[in-house]
């Protein structure tokens, strides 16, 4: 028995839920799942205000991660209503969701009724091409690379955290990426430092990490700052930066950092090394504690062997400075649960990852209070500042 | 015997050893177990007034025992104790 596709369709829409373009615009923005089962080309063209893009090609394998919740109200829209039947019986009968309509005429009926329409801001040929394998993630996708390309990174160091966390995010397609050192690269770096080489021995680092980026991706803009982060100019670098990555090296930077992206409420990705051993967290201010309610205060020089050399593993770095990287794709995005009153401790020797909590401090000498009545003369302010590294030799 | 967890800054003064185990009934007294078998933990982890150094975290499991009851935190048999400094170090 054959069957002309008109009443193959007809047979279809009989055994689906259908929904009028006018409801649909009452439910934009209140938690219904809204997917668009035309080609990604056709999504590029315009698309409903919040709209995901599930080709129908891709539904069964994709709508899982999309909408993981077989209760949930979906509702399916292509460019005339037939794609979307099709696709709203696949997911009803093959796949158990409970709550699935078709949008009646699609986008055309939409558009003609002169509802809201989204255009996204198209990815160049090359973009498409260079972040494919993003675009093939759901929870990242054209709009989710788009936000990549909007964002802005602050390095502190292009050293053994900074440079593989430089490199990758750079590779993401984070668009700007800001980068803090005042060292030139030297010899006994290179054994960790991937983002330098042996032939820019003696130059400054920041320079070094623009042409390892541009290199590698010339989406990306590089903004260069050879200063050391002080009191004097912390103010004047990090306003404005989305998420900062913290790879510094000694104490008294640490705090003040801390003290001056709460009062700005800039999330911070922390991490640090030493020997064969990682430390990893993500402070967001108010969400969750700050590095003062983790460390109250910091060691005395004597037991800090943050001011001298000491060794590390080489590869600990890399391993440390990507888990930073990842932390702040998922920040940047909005997706995951992030390392948020959460330290992950690396062993490398022991091949372990354990974490502990990290809860707010009520007494909080920072994060306790408002943001605008922290002061100026308040920041990094702890014990023995002056003395503290002068004293560890 | 509880399995404490010796970080980097701490080794030396355990001879190199990751894990050491201590005993005790609670966290004030495994911590004591292992300062009277390596006494140069001591003065790292308790301040004067016998508390722990603002600077010293511990946690028994993954909890912070400054949430619990601090040095009093009953400990059992085959909990472990994580002691972590704060560490600074990105190069």
């Amino acid at each position: 028995m054959s069957v002309s596709s008109a009443e193959l369709l007809r047979q279809i829409k009989n055994r689906i839920d259908e929904i009028d373009p006018s409801e649909v615009k009452e439910l934009i923005g209140e938690g219904v799942a809204i997917v668009d089962v035309r080609g990604s080309e056709e999504f590029a063209t315009g698309h409903l205000p919040g709209a995901r893009s599930i080709p129908r090609g891709h539904l069964e394998s994709r709508i899982e991660s999309a909408v993981p919740d077989r209760s949930a109200q979906v509702v399916l829209y292509c460019a005339s209503g037939a794609r979307s039947a099709y696709a709203a019986r696949t997911l009803q009968e093959d796949m158990g969701y409970e709550h699935v309509r078709s949008m009646t005429g699609g986008i055309t009926l939409w558009k003609d009724r002169g509802y809201e329409v989204e255009i996204p801001r198209a990815l160049s040929a090359e973009q498409r091409d260079r972040y494919s394998r993003h675009l093939l993630i759901p929870e990242i996708g054209a709009e989710g690379q788009q936000r990549l390309l909007d964002a802005r990174v602050l390095l502190l160091g292009a050293g053994g955290l900074g440079s593989p966390t430089a490199l990758y995010l750079a590779a993401a397609g984070v668009g700007t990426l800001g980068i803090v050192d005042d060292d030139d690269v030297d010899l006994s770096n290179l054994q960790r430092q991937v983002i330098h080489s042996t032939q820019r021995v003696g130059i400054p680092k920041v320079d070094s990490a623009e042409e390892s980026i541009h290199a590698l991706n010339p989406d990306v803009q590089v903004v260069k700052y050879p200063v050391r982060l002080n009191a004097q100019n912390i103010m004047e670098i990090i306003p404005g930066w989305d998420v900062i990555v913290d790879g510094v090296d000694n104490f008294p930077t640490r705090y003040l950092l801390n003290d001056a992206t709460v009062r700005l409420r800039i999330p911070v990705v922390s991490a640090s090394i030493l020997g064969f051993d990682g430390q990893l967290s993500v402070f967001k201010p108010y969400d969750g504690p700050c590095y003062r309610c983790l460390f109250r205060e910091p060691p005395p020089a004597e037991l800090a062997p943050s001011c001298g050399a000491n060794g590390v593993l080489g590869v600990l770095p890399g391993t440390m400075g990507l888990l930073q990287a990842t932390e702040v794709i998922k920040l940047l995005l909005g997706i995951g649960d992030p390392a948020i009153g959460r330290l992950l401790l690396y062993d490398a020797l022991a091949a372990t990852l354990t974490e502990v909590k990290v809860h707010r401090d009520p007494d909080c000498p920072i994060c306790s209070r408002d943001p605008e009545d922290i002061r100026d003369d308040e920041l990094g302010v702890f014990p023995d500042y002056e003395a503290f590294c002068a004293a560890a030799g | 015997m509880a399995t404490i967890k010796i970080p980097p800054v701490l080794r030396a003064s355990v001879g190199g050893k990751r894990e050491v185990n201590a005993s005790g009934a609670n966290v004030g007294e495994v911590l004591r177990d292992l300062a009277a078998s390596h006494p140069a933990t001591a003065e790292q982890l308790f301040a004067a007034d016998g508390e722990l150094n603002r600077y010293v975290n511990v946690y028994l499991n993954d909890e912070d025992v400054r949430v619990l009851q601090g040095l009093d935190t009953a400990v059992g048999a085959g909990d472990t104790l994580v002691i972590l400094p704060a560490m600074a170090g990105g190069r």
